[in-house]
């Protein structure tokens, strides 16, 4: 039954991925401006170089070779060279993405350990003025564009991971909350209250057993809502990560190491989903 | 109607009239340009200061608005409309042509929003006219954010689909487009309409986000994400405080959205 899904899993990754890279090829043979190259009017290039130049254009018109000598490129570990930077993808990548990894990873667990205090600390005390206080604070930050945040950012000298774990706590909080709160009014859970348990036992004997599933259903979109957020605070933060290159790729109109950028993060959403669905089942619930 | 949603509808009226009398307001419009009193604060002609070009910064944060809270519904309403389109009939025709259009869906929602923007956003031309890029930002945001509206339509029309009164009017012999149009159409509305409300924000903010980046509205049309890439060039909180209006404006009118909207969640 697991490896079924795990197998199941795996097989719509490899479709996701291979679709998604063929509907990015299409869109980036199609984009206005592909069919030129401002080396064309470089003066110091020969008529022969033009020439030669216009051939490899014109050798990537059709989509589906373009789209197979990327894919067989790509196997190779060549995902080809960034226009705007000169530079070989797969290279830029190594150099960035562990700092995109570590600053998502230290937001995620700023921003988790957030929202568990919060939610935790409703759901026990359950005091109207704390919860409206915590649905308040999660609410303003929910009415802020995540560019904002990073640019508070910068203004008050706070961390990135700071600023990241401030753009996933509202989104994450307003789902634990109620999470929790359904739990914690579950006729056994309260059962468990009126017959004198400790809270502790209460919480990690009936209530987590029930929210577990759920919860890391909600740990595995918050990846993606990570990677997302990483965007705007690696660009507004100077900080040379993932994001940072995805924003300089767009503003650039360098397709190619875009394309290479959202295919990874694609990758990685679907890993962090799946595993997330695959572990829940784990523990016997039905993660949605 | 709750309080507070009584004092959030009556926030949109007003900031949507005045965006509406922008031109009327501030007559000389946002493109005008006072060099002589260039990055001023706040005086009696310029109650919001200038920018740091001249131009008057209460005129652009009205014509601003006016162009984020006209267009952002707009957005929202096409987007609302694919979602029905291609979830809601998904959910009614059930079958293949439901995984086939929940895969597409799947597709669309395994990039995060901001990604998926910024890559669509860059496939399509960046040095284009600011009327062209205004249409270019929202129609984007419509064209793409339909995704996870889809996907409620679509269960919720299976549901329908499957239900009693449904079969049974099925069973009488009524036909197919009848059938969808009197007895399931109606009973999407509400969620239709829900959708609708919760996509004019996500719109407004993901606008705010691109314009921040550099890639929304281009200048010098303004929009409350090209305003608030103002705040980049700002050393501290306290130095020019007025600079935060946009984003303050930006917040109230979000909230206001969302209080309302609570009750619309409720519902559907």
């Amino acid at each position: 039954m697991l490896g079924q899904k795990i197998a199941r899993h795996g097989i719509t990754i490899v479709a996701t991925v291979l679709i998604g890279a063929l509907v990015s090829a299409t869109l980036v043979r199609l984009a206005p401006g592909f069919d030129t190259d401002e080396a064309q009017l470089d003066p110091h290039l020969s008529s022969s170089s033009i020439e030669a130049l216009r051939q490899s254009r014109l050798e990537q018109h059709n989509v589906l070779a373009f789209y197979v000598r990327s894919l067989k490129r790509a196997t190779h570990g060549d995902l080809g060279t960034s226009i705007s930077l000169g530079q070989p993808v797969s290279q830029l990548l190594k150099e960035r993405v562990p700092l995109t990894i570590r600053l998502a990873g230290m937001g995620l667990l700023l921003s988790w350990a957030i929202v568990l205090a919060l939610a935790l600390t409703a759901a026990w005390l359950r005091l109207t003025a704390y919860d409206t206080l915590a649905t308040m604070l999660s609410g303003t930050l929910l009415c802020m564009p995540a560019a904002v945040l990073a640019l508070l950012s910068v203004l008050w000298n706070m961390p990135g991971a700071l600023a990241i774990a401030l753009i996933i706590f509202p989104r994450d909080f307003r789902f634990t909350r109620n999470l929790l709160a359904k739990a914690y009014a579950l006729p056994h859970v309260l059962a468990a209250r009126a017959s004198g348990i400790s809270e502790s036992r209460i919480l990690f004997r009936q209530v987590v057993p029930v929210v577990l599933p759920q919860l890391l259903a909600l740990a595995g979109v918050s990846i993606s809502l990570a990677l997302g957020a990483a965007i705007p605070v690696e660009a507004l933060c100077g900080l040379a990560g993932v994001g940072q290159l995805a924003w300089q790729a767009a503003l650039a109109r360098d397709l190619p190491l875009l394309v290479n950028i959202t295919t990874l993060v694609t990758l990685v959403t679907l890993l962090a989903n799946s595993s997330a669905d695959v572990i829940g089942h784990m523990f016997g619930g039905q993660p949605s | 109607m709750t309080i507070w949603r009584g004092m959030a509808c009556a926030v949109l009226v007003l900031v949507v009239c005045l965006s509406l009398f922008a031109s009327w307001l501030a007559p000389d419009g946002y493109a005008k340009q006072y060099r002589e009193v260039a990055d001023a604060p706040p005086s009696a002609t310029h109650w919001l200061g200038t920018d740091e070009i001249g131009r008057d910064r209460f005129a652009r944060v009205l014509y601003g608005t006016r162009i984020s809270l006209l267009l952002a519904p707009a957005a929202a309403l096409l987007s609302t409309l694919m979602a029905a389109l291609i979830g809601g009939l998904a959910g009614y025709v059930g079958g293949a042509w439901a995984r086939i259009a929940m895969a597409i869906t799947d597709l669309f929602l395994s990039l995060p929003w901001l990604f998926l923007l910024i890559t669509v956003r860059a496939l399509l031309p960046l040095n284009v006219s600011p009327l062209v890029s205004v249409l270019v930002t929202f129609l984007m945001l419509g064209l793409l954010g339909w995704t996870a509206a889809a996907r409620v339509l679509c269960t919720t029309a299976g549901t329908l689909r499957g239900s009693d009164f449904v079969r049974q009017a099925r069973a009488s012999g009524i036909s197919p487009t009848r059938l969808f149009w009197i007895h399931v159409a109606p009973n999407l509305k509400p969620v239709l309409y829900a959708q609708f409300w919760i996509s004019i924000p996500v719109f407004i903010l993901s606008e705010a986000n691109l314009g921040i980046l550099g890639l929304g509205v281009a200048e010098p049309m303004p929009s409350w994400g090209s305003l608030l890439r103002e705040l980049e060039g700002l050393v501290s909180i306290g130095e020019q405080p007025w600079k935060f209006v946009s984003l303050l404006l930006l917040v109230i009118v979000v909230t206001s959205f969302q209080l309302v909207l609570s009750q619309e969640e409720a519902a559907a």
